[in-house]
């Protein structure tokens, strides 16, 4: 198996993700997005670590996962607040830092 | 794209194939998470491509990370997600204009990035050949985080710690 | 080739210092002005003295010169002894002629020197110089006595003493001038006091009026005189920096350049025309006579000093002193008819025509006085430089006698009124000496033997007539004539017939109430606001000092004869009338031999050539003999006096003034032929001044004596007479060419374009230069403050806002903007690094 197919596979990923963050208003859609990115990325490292044999690349895969997992906790904290304070999470009305 | 299958000699083709229909799945499932005008269904969606983001990593032979990857995001993240769906009224069923004014600028960008790193990775590693190893023992990875990265393992602890501390914070009602 | 042997002249210590004679009226003018008012007599010892000294020096020189002369003559014999002894024949006309060249005495101090031209002040003194330094002291210091007495109680008392030294002053720097710049100093003097005195009483406006028209008139010669010497420099300049070490003004330079045969003709022809217009201005000739009439209006001391016997002759002496340059400009050796001789006879006759219908009589006197200036310019300009230096001299003692005379009658004789028909009449009973003294100068200028004019003027009209122009002898001779009739006139009227106003001892009053009248006779005459005709009313002579007097004059009963202070410089004056004469008696030179011709001994410049330094000691050859640093060449060398004499008339004249003198000489002077007078000729010009004496004295008696019918009222009743009379009453209407016409269409227009140039071009300039600035600072507010500053200044704020809120849609405030923005830019610079890490 070449390798390529792991590292493309993931770029795919990460460019809908890419694609997902920008178009999505609502804000759990893009938190959805970001995840999808952050596993593209764990893929590549996983590949990588494939490729050269070490675990390196395995290593950080997990914490990439443990990193996205506080992340999401957070994250959808903040989206619960903002629901709670704005009744929207529409990411087009909360432009509070227009100017 | 030259070389995405197979056709040549010592070429794994279960493997290949597996692989293949796996990563056309994610991408269809990845492609309906962005575009779907349901969030719940973004949301399962979702879970689709994290299941094959796992079953891709049983393919690069890598266990624990896949096991890590269906307890951690599939158990708790998605569980996370669907309860944020829920507490934030989402409407259930069919939702219109869940995509922004400017969803088309995403387009271009995406597909430039895309083609960036398309072209790096065929550049960089266009004829590279996956070895044919086994899947790395549970002990290197336990080797790796007890040793050499131990310090980032502590850090993660106390990140996870901070991130739930955190979370009840923001999120109780005051 | 020259040889010499060198000879001394004798100097003397007034010759040298005869600088000292201008010096110190000059500075007695300046002790008079500071400190005048207060010694005794008001500043006129000072005059007195200083003229006193003037003449020791003068007389001084003057002796000195004659032993000079003296001894050069008979050094000068003994050459030609020696000539002759060497065996060389001299010409038998040149035997015996020989003179030898009298240098004049120089003394100069270098005042200013500038790129090589030295500028000299000083003296230098020759027999026409001393003449008439000695004239002018002597006459200067008797009119100074009479005006003691004269001008007693005076407002300007002592500004009048002063005015009179500097004029002596100024005249005499004239005369003795070394260079033209000297000259024209002292001629300047002249002008300036002239102009002071002729306006002494500056409160009658006629009187100043008289003053600025001599002073202009004289002016516009005086541009001749400037404009003469810088051609006259610029054609000498170079010519005697190379032959005589000198330059351009120095008068001994241009005399020898004016000779030398190497003058260019032009700027001799030129300087000649442009230095006689000065002399023509200076000395009242036609067409600028008119200012003279006019300045009789000063004081009579004044008249009978300047305008009379000193200053007016200053042009005559300009021409004779620089003689050559007249010479060789107008051709009179050749017998051409020159300019100068013309002008002089013109002016002759028109000056005694005008005598005859004046009833001033300083008037009478000062058209006499233009008529006499005529002779010498006459002479000058014929060739007869001798008669005219002669005339010179007599001129000026009979006429400032006759000047003194009127003033004398008018001070104690018509109560301070000049008017002959009105105050005058009668007079010689009252007034013996002054009549007497009257007759005998009189008798004096009409040329009656044996008294001074005889001898001067006949010497005029004989080689007038003798240098070939027959007609300007007629000419002359017709003026003797008239001359004889106006005096005749005048003196009747003065001094004879029935007391009238005045003289007949009449009151205060009315004699003034007449004297006021204006006499003009208006038939197209000029306005009176002319300088003329308002000169013509009866210029005030002395009548505010009559009322200033402390004692009045209210003793004067009637005319009486006058003070001794008075009388005595009449007397003197009258005694050198009758004998100055004797000076240079021609015509009793075949009998008692050439020594009585003493003016033509001292006086005259030699003819004769004169070798000038380099060149002496050449070798053998012909002899010549050095005087004094400069020498003379014997006429065997073709230079000397010209062989041709009178009575030799188809013999070819040559020698200096008709050739070139021979290289290494110089001539200072042209060789001028002197008439021998012969017996007819001396009968003929009495007998025409009999003539003229009988029809006059016939015409007075019968007019103003005996009143014939048939000739009272004869002007007015005959149109052609009465035209006559009024031509000559005003003046050939000269005064209204010159001032309506010519001055007005000169200064007219000038004055017009003047106001237009100030008001249209100067004015307008500085208007637009002030409506330009202004417009300049509105259109720079405009366009360069507010739009260019301002607007750059605003345009930055614009540009800055703009560009803030060009910027602005980036700070939307949407999260997926920025998300898409930062993944776009980071898109970017990946690709920018990739084609920048694999190119």
């Amino acid at each position: 198996m070449l390798a390529v197919n792991f590292l493309l596979l993931a770029a795919v990923l990460f460019s809908i993700g890419v694609y997902g963050v920008i178009a999505r208003r609502n804000a759990v859609m893009v938190l959805m997005s970001i995840e999808l990115i952050l596993n593209a990325v764990s893929l590549n490292l996983v590949a990588f670590s494939l490729m050269t044999g070490t675990a390196d690349g395995q290593v950080f895969a997990l914490y990439v996962i443990a990193i996205a997992a506080a992340e999401v906790g957070v994250g959808l904290a903040m989206v619960l607040m903002i629901y709670r304070n704005r009744r929207t999470i529409a990411l087009d009305e909360l432009s509070e830092m227009k100017g | 794209m030259n070389a995405v299958i197979l056709a040549a000699d010592g070429v794994n083709v279960a493997q290949n194939v597996a692989f293949g229909i796996i990563a056309a799945v994610m991408i269809f499932a990845a492609l309906n998470v962005v575009t779907t005008k349901n969030v719940v269904h973004a949301a399962l969606w979702l879970v689709v491509v994290l299941s094959g983001v796992a079953a891709q990593y049983i393919l690069a032979a890598a266990e624990f990370v896949a096991i890590s990857q269906v307890l951690v995001y599939i158990g708790a993240v998605m569980v996370l997600f669907l309860f944020g769906i829920m507490l934030t009224r989402a409407q259930i069923g069919k939702e219109t204009d869940l995509n922004n004014k400017n969803w088309a600028l995403g387009i271009p960008v995406a597909l430039a990035m895309l083609g960036l790193l398309a072209w790096v990775i065929l550049d960089a590693f266009g004829d590279d050949v996956l070895p044919d190893s086994g899947p790395l023992p549970t002990v290197a990875l336990s080797d790796q985080y007890l040793g050499i990265y131990l310090v980032p393992f502590l850090a993660i602890s106390f990140v996870l710690l901070a991130a739930a501390i955190g979370a009840i914070v923001l999120a109780r009602k005051d | 080739m020259l040889a010499a042997e060198a000879l001394e002249l004798s100097s003397g210590w007034f010759l040298e210092n005869a600088w000292l004679t201008g010096l110190i009226p000059v500075i007695g003018f300046a002790i008079i002005l500071f400190f005048g008012k207060k010694l005794p007599m008001k500043g006129a010892e000072v005059g007195l003295a200083s003229m006193a000294g003037s003449l020791v020096i003068a007389v001084g020189a003057g002796v000195q010169w004659m032993q000079r002369t003296n001894s050069a003559d008979k050094q000068g014999e003994e050459a030609v002894g020696l000539i002759q002894a060497f065996g060389r024949t001299l010409p038998s006309a040149a035997e015996g002629e020989t003179k030898a060249f009298i240098a004049p005495v120089t003394t100069t101090w270098v005042w200013w020197q500038n790129s090589g031209l030295e500028f000299g002040i000083g003296s230098a003194v020759d027999g026409l110089a001393i003449l008439i330094l000695a004239l002018v002291a002597f006459i200067a210091l008797l009119v100074m006595v009479f005006s003691v007495d004269y001008v007693r109680d005076d407002r300007r008392y002592t500004h009048f003493f002063a005015a009179i030294t500097l004029f002596a002053g100024g005249m005499l720097i004239m005369v003795m001038a070394e260079n033209m710049v000297q000259l024209i100093l002292g001629w300047e003097i002249m002008g300036l006091t002239s102009f002071m005195l002729i306006g002494h009483w500056w409160e009658e406006e006629a009187n100043s009026r008289a003053a600025l028209k001599a002073f202009f008139t004289v002016r516009v010669g005086d541009v001749g005189l400037l404009v003469g010497t810088a051609i006259i420099f610029f054609g000498a300049n170079q010519w005697a920096v190379d032959n005589l070490d000198s330059n351009g003004f120095n008068i001994a330079a241009i005399q020898a350049w004016a000779l030398s045969g190497e003058a260019n003709t032009q700027f001799l022809l030129w300087g000649a025309v442009a230095l006689f217009i000065a002399a023509i201005g200076k000395s009242g000739q036609f067409p600028l006579h008119t200012w003279l009439p006019d300045a009789m209006a000063g004081p009579t001391p004044v008249s009978s000093l300047l305008h009379s016997s000193t200053m007016v002759v200053a042009g005559v002496f300009l021409v004779a002193r620089i003689y050559p340059v007249f010479w060789e400009g107008f051709n009179i050796g050749t017998g051409g008819l020159s300019f100068i001789a013309i002008i002089g006879a013109i002016t002759i006759v028109i000056a005694a025509l005008l005598a005859f219908v004046q009833d001033d009589i300083k008037k009478v006197l000062a058209y006499s006085t233009v008529s006499q200036l005529g002779y010498m310019m006459l002479g000058l300009g014929t060739g007869a430089w001798l008669p005219a230096v002669f005339h010179i001299f007599t001129h000026a003692f009979f006429k400032c006698a006759l000047f003194l005379c009127a003033g004398s009658v008018s001070h104690s004789g018509s109560h301070h009124s000049f008017d002959m028909k009105k105050d005058m009449g009668g007079l010689r009973k009252k007034m013996p000496v002054t009549f007497a003294a009257w007759c005998v100068s009189t008798l004096a200028l009409t040329g009656v033997f044996p008294f001074a004019g005889f001898w001067s003027k006949d010497e005029i009209i004989d080689n007038v007539g003798a240098n070939g122009y027959t007609f300007l002898m007629w000419v002359a001779l017709g003026g003797a004539a008239l001359t004889a009739m106006y005096m005749t006139r005048a003196t009747y009227l003065t001094f004879f017939g029935e007391p009238r106003g005045a003289a007949a001892g009449l009151g205060h009053d009315d004699a003034h109430g007449e004297e006021h009248e204006m006499e003009l006779i208006s038939v197209g005459a000029p306005e009176p606001r002319s300088l003329g005709a308002a000169a013509n009313a009866h210029a005030d002579d002395g009548h505010g000092d009559g009322h200033d007097g402390p004692g009045g004059h209210a003793e004067h009963a009637g005319p009486h004869e006058s003070g001794k202070l008075i009388l005595v410089p009449i007397v003197i004056l009258a005694f050198f009338a009758i004998f100055a004469g004797f000076a240079n008696p021609t015509p009793l030179a075949s009998r008692f031999g050439e020594g009585v011709e003493l003016l033509k001994k001292y006086v005259e410049p030699r003819a004769t050539a004169v070798v000038t330094e380099e060149f002496l000691g050449s070798g053998p050859g012909e002899m010549v003999v050095l005087v004094d640093g400069v020498a003379y060449a014997p006429a065997a060398s073709g230079l000397g006096v010209p062989a041709a004499e009178s009575g030799e008339e188809g013999a070819k004249k040559s020698g200096c003034g008709f050739d070139a003198p021979e290289a290494g000489t110089v001539c200072f002077f042209p060789g001028v032929s002197h008439a021998e007078p012969t017996f007819a000729k001396i009968l003929l010009s009495l007998v025409v001044v009999a003539i003229g004496y009988a029809l006059a004295i016939g015409f007075c008696v019968l007019f103003y004596g005996r009143r014939d019918p048939r000739l009272v009222g004869l002007t007015e009743r005959n149109k052609a007479l009465r035209g006559g009379f009024l031509f000559l009453k005003n003046k050939y209407y000269l005064d209204h060419l010159y001032e309506n016409v010519i001055v007005r269409a000169v200064a007219h227009p000038i004055a017009k374009t003047a106001y237009w140039i100030n008001q249209r071009v100067i004015d307008a300039t500085v208007d637009n230069v002030g409506v330009g600035t202004r417009k300049a600072g509105v259109w720079v507010y405009d366009n360069i403050d507010q739009k260019l500053v301002d607007g750059a200044v605003n345009g930055s704020g614009w540009a800055a806002s703009e560009a803030g809120h060009a910027m602005q849609p980036t700070q939307s405030g949407r999260i997926s903007q920025y998300g898409a923005l930062l993944f776009g830019a980071a898109t970017v610079f990946a690709i920018v690094l990739v084609i920048l890490n694999v190119s």
